[in-house]
């Protein structure tokens, strides 16, 4: 735990992404490994069920603190973190400990989960004791999950290929979709042998940029594959002899909850497929919502099946028959992607991405700015050339979005963020005007600098109204141009709008709460 | 009430001035020099003997200033007031206000910690304490100062070894000084910010013995650095100023360090937690022993420490100031 704990503070002091992956790299190089697998489970964010409730050990540690539970909601109030605040509030350490993080894990913490009340409190009580505050910190946290130390997963398995000097690729692929940390599991992923990947496993996924150039600055249009950017789920969708699997960008198994895109898979050859899972009815997608419905429900009903039927709407070709095509040119996957979608006889689930045809970058965004009527998010540019790689490079794939929506909103309600912005008030409620009354439409705590939420956070304290718990009310007078990409009617919400991914694009010190927009503007986007 | 709060500022009634008034007044009685508890414009002021250089260089040369010795009676209207050291930086105190027998107790900000650079807080009995709370909440406890200037030397040490200069983000007044007063001089050379220097000068003339610092000069760009400590002003983070240190490894030494989200929303190498102000279980300490039945709590975690203290059967209520404890106090370097 000591060393796992030298490790964190190594990776969380640290703001250069070249010196976390050197110190991960020369961990995991000198780390038993049943040490080092159980660290790379909790930092690729994998997390077992949880052993304790959160709320159980709040209240054992604010009486171990000697402090009652109203104070110890202050406390996390001000902090944003139950494992920090818990690590924070407990007295300091009686003995100290030196055993593996497996052991910790393994022995100490898992068990946990079966035992009866007192003695898991009685148990956890005297662990605490053991640790100082930045071990009890990352104790607390295996238990509670959410184990973020600004690295990415894609850093770690660098970080692994750095230790073991093996291909990042291949480690990536060994470290996707699921695994359990063992002993033979970290030997597998470690050796330099080509071994066989558990052959249920996806490709790790290739992600694009943003765009942040004018298209122009790309070069020849003819070098790029331009297709409608669909808002629906990422999956990959695996045909081998004897499996056939679905996994989400996330890595989770997905076939549970699309039972007729499994239903089909059969009718296509051994391959494995990239696309975007979508709502999709009478040739064209539905609004995110009906998808909405699938999600997260294994075994749908038929009615939500009927209603929302789903495509896996196919733009990659990463495996044919065995073998991997992710070197070869875009150009060549996706010819071949075609044949094999198009050989299905009858009708499928299966659809193949169209190209946008526009012979240059002029004309080009003219049809982007058709995207909305498309239900579309803008275009994807992807070099013809280009292989499936890993990660999100610059250069080779790009998004590029269309412009959101806007509407000049006024800040009503107030909450402490969590984690990097615990203690600064940092996620806002808007509100439109109706009827000269201010309702409620949108939450948004992304988009403004730090020195703008300083600001932001100063006026909230000094115009704070009511506070009903951790929600202040606050005079209504900064106005912010917000920017969300969908907008729909909804009877759940106050104003009878809802948007989608809503967030601040800039405060407009130039407006007065009174000329922001009205709800009237805002159902006038409706389509 | 024998100190209340008005629109200008803490004002005492039967004596007929202010305490830190964030307004100009007639007369002002200031617990220490920083922005928020010292402003300019008002036209006498009354501070601790070895707070006066600080404070003129601070208020300008408009306005009288006055100093008293520590524990020294004086007579203002209709009360008695004496200060006593706060122990926060460099003639800080608190201020205690005795009329017809009622004692009052306001003390600015304080810590209980050592601190080289300024005398030691002084517990004063009174019937109303009037207390800070910037770090008034059971996660803020500090680490014994000489473990936390051993980690400081530990960091120079290191980035010496590395090849790299070290610079510390430090507020310039009492927090800088405090570090250079404590940190471990024979590691390597010292060289601060103008900011700091300027306060350096007025430390060294009350007898605050400093280490050699050499000040930065904005001619000498062609300067090394490597193996050096840098105390700046926060203000210089991010600034073309640091430019001239070339490799080098930052760190920012507050008491808002102690929390991660705080770190890392800092952007420097190291946190370290240092504090002028009182960690929880300082200001219980505090409270307690000033005997005091009624407290009032001003500028930080108010309604938890009011909450807290009354809990435990003191009449505790909140006083509203515009003294910085939480946002503001970030800035000015708690």
């Amino acid at each position: 735990m000591k060393k796992f704990a030298a490790l964190f503070e190594a990776v969380d002091a640290s703001t250069s992404t070249k010196a976390k992956t050197a110190a991960l790299a020369q961990y995991f190089a000198t780390t038993d490994p049943r040490d080092a697998v159980w660290a790379a489970f909790f930092l690729t964010g994998h997390r077992p069920r949880q052993a304790v409730p959160t709320r159980r050990m709040a209240a054992w540690a604010a009486e171990v603190a000697g402090i009652p539970e109203w104070l110890f909601a202050e406390s996390y109030d001000a902090v944003g973190d139950f494992a920090e605040t818990i690590a924070l509030v407990l007295p300091d350490p009686q003995a100290s400990s030196d055993l593996p993080l497996a052991t910790w894990v393994e022995e100490r913490l898992l068990p946990l989960r079966e035992l009866p009340e007192a003695e898991q409190r009685a148990r956890l009580e005297a662990y605490w004791r053991e640790l100082d505050r930045t071990q009890r910190f990352i104790f607390n946290k295996l238990i509670t999950g959410g184990f973020r130390v600004g690295v990415s997963a894609l850093l770690v398995m660098r970080a692994i290929a750095q230790a073991f000097d093996l291909d990042a690729k291949v480690v990536a692929h060994r470290l996707a979709g699921e695994w359990s940390p063992s002993e033979a599991f970290w030997t597998s992923i470690t050796s330099g042998a080509e071994g066989a990947v558990d052959h249920a496993k996806p490709y790790p996924f290739f992600l694009a940029q943003p765009l942040d150039v004018a298209p122009q600055a790309l070069g020849d249009r003819a070098d790029w594959l331009v297709e409608w950017k669909w808002d629906g789920i990422r999956a990959q969708l695996i045909r081998r002899p004897g499996v056939t699997a679905l996994w989400s960008r996330g890595d989770e198994p997905i076939a549970g909850q699309f039972p007729e895109i499994m239903a089909d898979a059969p009718k296509l050859p051994e391959c494995v497929i990239d696309g975007e899972i979508l709502a999709w009815k009478d040739g064209r997608a539905m609004p995110f919502a009906a998808l909405q419905k699938r999600l997260g429900r294994k075994n749908p009903g038929k009615k939500v099946m009927t209603e929302s039927p789903v495509i896996l709407l196919a733009f990659d070709l990463l495996e044919f028959q065995g073998e991997d095509w992710r070197e070869r040119p875009l150009a060549e996957r996706r010819a071949k992607l075609k044949d094999v979608v198009h050989a299905i006889p009858g009708g499928s689930c299966f659809e193949t991405s169209s190209s946008v045809r526009a012979p240059d970058w002029e004309t080009l965004a003219i049809a982007r700015s058709r995207s909305r009527e498309l239900g579309t998010e803008g275009l994807m540019l992807k070099r013809l050339d280009s292989a499936y790689g890993v990660g999100r490079p610059k250069g080779v794939w790009w998004k590029w979005k269309i412009e959101p929506y806007t509407l000049d909103a006024v800040l009503v309600y107030a909450q402490k963020g969590n984690g990097k912005r615990a203690s600064l008030f940092t996620d806002y409620t808007f509100a439109l005007w109706k009827d000269g009354e201010l309702v409620p439409f949108a939450k948004a705590y992304s988009g403004l600098t730090d020195a703008e939420i300083r600001e932001v956070d100063a006026f909230i304290r000094r115009n704070t109204l009511e506070r009903f718990g951790p929600v202040r009310t606050v005079k209504p007078e900064l106005v912010f141009e917000l920017g969300f990409e969908g907008i729909q009617r909804s009877q759940r919400h106050k104003s009878g709008i809802a948007v989608r991914f809503p967030r601040m694009l800039r405060r407009r010190i130039d407006k007065s709460a009174d000329q922001a927009n009205t709800v009237a503007d805002a159902l006038s986007l409706l389509l | 009430m024998l100190v209340e709060p008005t629109a200008r500022g803490l004002y005492c009634r039967a004596g007929d001035f202010y305490i830190d008034p964030w307004q100009p007044v007639e007369r002002a009685v200031i617990t220490h020099a920083h922005g928020d508890h010292a402003r300019p414009g008002s036209r006498a002021y009354l501070t601790a003997a070895c707070g006066v250089p600080v404070l003129r260089t601070r208020m300008g040369e408009e306005g009288t200033i006055e100093g008293l010795q520590y524990g020294e009676r004086r007579t203002v209207g209709d009360v008695a007031i004496s200060l006593h050291p706060a122990g926060h930086v460099l003639g800080s105190s608190q201020v205690r206000i005795e009329h017809r027998g009622e004692v009052w107790v306001v003390s600015g900000d304080y810590k209980l910690d050592p601190d080289p650079t300024c005398d030691a807080f002084e517990p004063v009995r009174c019937q109303t304490f009037v207390t800070e709370s910037t770090f008034g909440l059971p996660v803020y406890r500090w680490s014994a100062p000489r473990e936390t200037m051993a980690r400081i030397n530990a960091w120079w040490r290191g980035n010496q070894v590395a090849g790299r200069a070290s610079v510390l983000f430090a507020y310039a007044f009492g927090k800088a000084q405090r570090i250079l007063a404590s940190v471990d001089d024979a590691i390597g050379p010292i060289v601060v910010h103008g900011a700091v220097e300027n306060l350096n000068e007025g430390y060294r003339r009350c007898g605050v013995k400093l280490p050699a610092t050499r000040r930065v000069q904005d001619t000498d760009t062609k300067q090394d650095y490597a193996g050096a400590l840098i105390v700046a002003p926060p203000s210089a983070q991010s600034t073309p100023w640091l430019k001239r240190f070339g490799d080098y490894s930052d760190a920012f030494a507050s008491g808002w360090m102690a929390i991660r989200g705080a770190r890392r929303r800092r952007a420097v190498d190291q946190g370290f937690v240092l504090s002028d102000h009182a960690d929880w279980a300082s200001l219980n300490r505090a409270i307690e022993a000033t005997g005091a039945e009624r407290i009032y709590v001003t500028h930080g975690a108010i309604t938890p420490l009011v909450q807290w203290l009354a809990t435990k059967g003191y009449d505790a209520q909140p006083m509203r100031t515009e003294f910085q404890g939480e946002a503001g106090a970030e800035e000015a370097g708690a």
